[in-house]
C-alpha cells in the first residue's frame, strides 16, 4: 500500500505504477477533483487540511478491511493539503485486482470510508464567504 | 501528574486560535473533561462539543477515555466528506 498526503500536486502516473503488476488484469483509478459549485453557491476554491499522523493509521485500517472484502493486488492513495483551485486534484485513490469487478467495487468502498473517517477537513471559499465543510452536509 | 498534548484541526484551531496546547491531566481525566479545560481558555470553542470526535494517540477514542501522561489527544471536527462530495 502506498499512502501519501502532500501540499504538492497528485502524481497519478505514480499511482499507476505503484498498483500495476502483472497478476493484477485490472487497475482503477478515482480522482476526486475541485468543482466550481456547491449548495448553489460559486465555489472559488478550496483549503484542505489533515491529520497525517492519524490518517496514515485509519488508512492502513481500511485497507485491511478492504481486503477481507475483495481479492486486492494492490492500492495506493494520495490526498492533497493547501490550497486547491477549481479543476485541481484533491484525491487519487488507485486499486489494482485480478479482474475489474473487485477494482471497482473495492475502490468505491474505499472512496465512501475514506470520506466518512480519515481525518481530512475541507474549508470552502465561495463568493461572498467561507464555511468549514462537514461530514453531515453533501 | 504530568501533561498531555492536544491537538486541533479546521474550524475547532481557526476558533481557538491555536493548533497545539499542552493541558495538566489529573486523576482519572477523560478526553471530555478536557475539552471542557479548553472552552474554558479558548471560549469561542464553547458549544461544539457533542460535534467532536476524539482521538487519543492516533485512534479514533470515546469522550470518556481516560488519558495518561505523554498522550496526544486530537479534536476531530467532522470530517469533510459526506457521500457525493466529490
Amino acid at each position: 500500500m502506498l499512502f501519501e498526503v502532500t501540499d504538492k500536486p497528485l502524481d497519478p502516473a505514480r499511482l499507476f505504477q505503484h498498483v500495476r503488476q502483472d497478476a493484477a488484469g485490472a487497475v482503477l483509478l478515482f480522482y476526486g477533483v475541485v468543482r466550481d459549485n456547491n449548495m448553489g453557491r460559486n465555489v472559488e476554491y478550496l483549503e484542505y487540511e489533515a491529520y497525517p499522523e492519524m490518517a496514515t493509521k485509519v488508512m492502513t485500517q481500511l485497507v485491511g478491511e478492504l481486503r477481507e472484502k475483495w481479492e486486492i493486488t494492490d492500492v495506493a492513495i494520495q490526498h492533497r493539503t493547501g490550497r486547491l483551485e477549481i479543476g485541481e486534484t484533491s484525491l487519487l485513490v488507485a486499486v489494482s485486482s485480478p479482474h475489474r469487478r473487485e477494482a471497482f467495487e473495492a475502490g468505491h468502498w474505499l472512496v465512501d470510508r475514506f470520506k466518512d473517517v480519515v481525518p481530512v477537513w475541507k474549508k470552502e471559499v465561495f463568493e461572498g464567504g467561507e464555511e468549514w465543510i462537514e461530514g453531515d452536509r453533501h | 501528574m504530568g501533561t498531555v498534548k492536544v491537538r486541533l484541526f479546521a474550524r475547532l484551531a481557526e476558533l481557538a486560535g491555536t493548533r497545539s496546547e499542552d493541558v495538566e491531566i489529573g486523576e482519572g481525566l477523560r478526553a471530555c473533561d478536557v475539552y471542557r479545560l479548553l472552552e474554558e481558555r479558548h471560549p469561542q470553542i464553547a458549544g461544539l462539543a457533542d460535534k467532536v470526535m476524539y482521538a487519543v494517540n492516533q485512534e479514533y477514542a470515546s469522550a470518556e477515555a481516560p488519558l495518561r501522561e505523554g498522550d496526544e489527544l486530537a479534536l476531530i471536527p467532522p470530517v469533510s466528506g459526506g457521500r457525493d462530495a466529490v
